[in-house]
């Protein structure tokens, strides 16, 4: 990954991008590196977390996440218990703050949170003595995202200084876009946003100098070396943010065409889920220029790396 | 217990009666006086007041003393105490309370309660609307009987004009001032901070000035349609500041008032998610809280006020956007408001003292905010360089949710004194 890397990683925590020195960054990306030579089998199983056990308390639903969690922390040698909203203690109306402790004192070796507040990671982290990692918390960040997703573009172009990252999409109810524009600037690229204006209003060109913001589609993808498409839903938050799934797609919906104004070898990334037909054209989610699977895998190394590198950092702070 | 009190050299200040000199202060039977008798002045109690500021007691037009029904996060004793601790002799109670004060009845068993356990004044407002809905008018008369001094749906805004109008009318014909917490409810849906820059940064949803600019327009125009006084609680916004302005310059019948924590305080303090920072309206951006300052040192808004919001430790320790709006205020009140009006806004003392006192009294024709001869004997005695630490242990209040908890502050209301009898006194109330 390169030459200036920071010594070590010592926080016990993985709560967001904005607050990571850029060379704490890289550090874990280093590493997230050497963990998929693992995953992949082209390098020994070390069990850096055997014996331990990691809990995934995701009070917002989610599958993938959870689900590539549970791997990392497998492949590390940790066993896995899910807790997820509908347990009965949240539906009786238990305190996060309260359920945390208590599985904390069932002796969780580490939480990975999701939640639908923002602050949520953050709140926990102060509370907890055991490592927190944040698995995305409301609208505010969603770190390991992040991480995958500049992992991914490393592998194509083994650095990001100088690129050019458009995230096309609801940006607004967005952690992945959050994380992902604290990620990519901080290893030199720049960013673009683009998507209607009452979804990508202009405060967010604010984040970095090296952000701006454009509500025009051509603009957004002309320069870029890699779109992020981000899912679009119609739900009751956004309902007033723009008219219609159909209006969205004819506006702002990558397809066939679009792709035209993109570089030739520009990259498509996609968080998943995807609205095929929607955000994007269902032939261009499987095409070539697609990284989304590479974007998964890569997703498994990346949480291994951070699961290892917190506990190792709780454990140095605890002797 | 002497009937009579001389409070000795210390410098009084009464803007109400344009009194700024060092001297003694007579209290007797429980009302200020000119002077003492040969006899009274013998039995007299003295309190040196060297070196300290003797003020009227100072007058606070919005406050949730939570009782009836929400006593676990502060009480009319409690809030009386926390109250006199600032320094303040007289505050207006706001009706959002479980009932809400939308009838005599609930009024009335306030007033039993205040009766009997309140160590200051504490007087009673009525709702505006049946159930705070925004619906129905509430019975303006039969509260005022029962001796509400406004109505207010504060906590909630109405949003339908036809409503607020009517209220407007029917409150002016009882005499009763209208005081409206100014927020439109579509334009700051789900809105936990102000919308800018911080809540893009920290993914919350925001409550943009515009939700606050809308509603004080209304106000004003209603106002002047109507010929009614409007009060306009906590303002937040700059905008809002410069509607007021030049509501003012032309007339209409609009006052309006500032919280210590938005002339103090900005959007940024929310960076690590503390609900000690989150209120209702938000802190917003270092703009905002000039023009807040500016307003206050110009007139436009006429009054300090707390909006002292008591939560419980559990209900405020807890995620973001799940713990309820408000903080305390009462007791940091003072050392803020002279920070940053005087310290940072290069006011006079007297006059942040005058919008302490008789500037709110007038805005509610209370009896109340002044020292002249024959007022009652309700007085605060300042020493503007007193540090203390803003902790659980030093403060009065039933509940502890200050964003300045754990800092040392410099002023404070050392002793406070009602009808003539001390309520506060050496960090202590008197009971």
């Amino acid at each position: 990954m390169g030459a200036d890397v920071a010594a070590r990683w010592t926080r016990k925590d993985f709560v967001g991008i904005e607050a990571l020195a850029p060379d704490e960054l890289r550090f874990v990306l280093d590493e997230a590196k050497q963990q998929k030579e693992i995953l992949l089998g082209r390098a020994e199983l070390a069990w850096p977390l055997a014996g331990k056990t990691v809990l995934n308390l995701f009070v917002e639903p989610s599958t993938r996440t959870r689900i590539a969690f549970e791997m990392a922390a497998q492949k590390l040698g940790a066993a896995v218990i899910n807790v997820d909203k509908d347990a009965s203690s949240f539906t009786k109306g238990e305190s996060l703050r309260d359920a945390a402790r208590n599985l904390e004192a069932l002796q969780a070796d580490m939480i990975v949170i999701r939640h639908s507040s923002a602050g949520a990671a953050h709140y926990l982290s102060h509370i907890l003595e055991v490592p927190v990692i944040n698995g995305g918390d409301g609208a505010h960040e969603h770190p390991t995202q992040a991480l995958l997703d500049v992992f991914t573009l490393l592998e194509h172009w083994g650095s990001l200084e100088g690129r050019c990252v458009t995230i096309l999409g609801d940006i607004l109810f967005s952690r992945v876009a959050r994380s992902n524009i604290w990620a990519l600037t901080k290893l030199g690229a720049r960013v673009i946003l683009a998507g209607p204006s009452t979804l990508v209003p202009e405060v967010f060109a604010s984040f970095d100098e090296n952000v701006t913001v454009t509500h025009d589609l051509q603009e957004a993808l002309a320069p870029a070396d890699a779109v992020m498409l981000l899912r679009i839903q119609h739900e009751r938050q956004s309902s007033t943010h723009f008219p219609s799934l159909g209006e969205y797609t004819a506006l702002f919906g990558l397809n066939q065409e679009r792709l035209g104004w993109l570089k030739p070898d520009a990259l498509i990334m996609h968080p998943g889920p995807i609205n095929r037909g929607v955000e994007l054209d269902d032939l261009l989610a499987d095409s070539e220029r697609s990284v989304v699977l590479q974007q998964v895998t890569n997703g498994v190394a990346c949480r291994m790396a951070v699961l290892k590198l917190c506990y190792e950092a709780s454990q140095e702070e605890a002797s | 217990m002497s009937s009579s009190i001389i409070l000795k050299g210390g410098r009084i200040l009464d803007p109400a009666s344009g009194r700024d000199e060092v001297g003694d202060l007579f209290l007797h039977d429980g009302r200020i006086v000119a002077r003492l008798s040969e006899a009274e002045a013998k039995n007299a109690e003295v309190f040196d007041a060297t070196g300290k500021i003797v003020t009227p007691g100072l007058v606070d037009v919005h406050v949730h003393f939570r009782e009836p029904g929400q006593t676990h996060k502060e009480t009319i004793a409690s809030g009386s105490r926390a109250a006199a601790a600032g320094g303040f002799t007289t505050v207006v109670a706001m009706p959002n309370t479980s009932p809400c004060c939308d009838s005599p009845a609930t009024i009335r068993l306030m007033q039993s309660v205040i009766d009997r356990d309140a160590l200051v004044r504490v007087l009673t407002t009525g709702t505006i609307t049946l159930g705070m809905n925004g619906e129905q008018l509430a019975p303006a008369g039969s509260l005022k009987n029962a001796g509400v001094v406004a109505l207010t749906d504060d906590g909630k805004c109405v949003q339908n004009n036809e409503i607020m109008r009517r209220a407007i009318e029917y409150a002016h014909m009882h005499g009763l001032p209208v005081l409206d917490h100014c927020q439109d409810y579509a334009l700051s849906a789900n809105g936990v901070m102000n919308e800018g820059e911080w809540s893009a940064r920290l993914g919350l949803p925001g409550w943009p000035n515009a939700a606050e600019d809308i509603i004080v327009s209304r106000d004003v125009i209603l106002s002047e349609y109507t010929g009614a006084h409007v009060h306009l609680q906590h303002i937040s916004s700059a905008n809002a500041v410069d509607i007021i302005r030049r509501a003012k310059a032309r007339g209409v019948r609009i006052s309006a008032e500032a919280t210590p924590h938005h002339l103090a305080l900005t959007d940024d303090c929310l960076r690590d998610y503390h609900p000690n920072f989150k209120m209702n309206p938000p802190l917003r951006t270092e703009a905002d809280r000039l023009a807040v300052l500016q307003g206050l040192l110009d007139g436009t808004l006429d009054c300090v006020a707390t909006d002292h919001a008591p939560h419980t430790r559990h209900e405020k320790n807890a995620e973001f956007d799940r713990t309820p709006f408000g903080i305390i205020g009462l007791e940091t009140a003072f050392p803020i408001a002279h920070q940053i009006v005087v310290g940072e806004g290069g006011a006079s003392l007297p006059f942040l003292i005058e919008a302490m006192t008789c500037k709110p009294a007038r805005l509610l024709n209370l009896d109340a905010g002044t020292l002249r001869e024959g007022a009652a004997a309700d007085v605060c005695i300042l020493d503007l360089a007193h540090t203390w630490t803003v902790e659980r242990r030093t403060l009065q209040s039933k509940s502890a949710n200050s964003p300045w908890r754990g800092q040392q502050l410099t002023g404070r209301a050392v002793a406070t004194i009602v009808g003539g009898r001390w309520v506060w006194r050496d960090g202590a109330i008197v009971a």
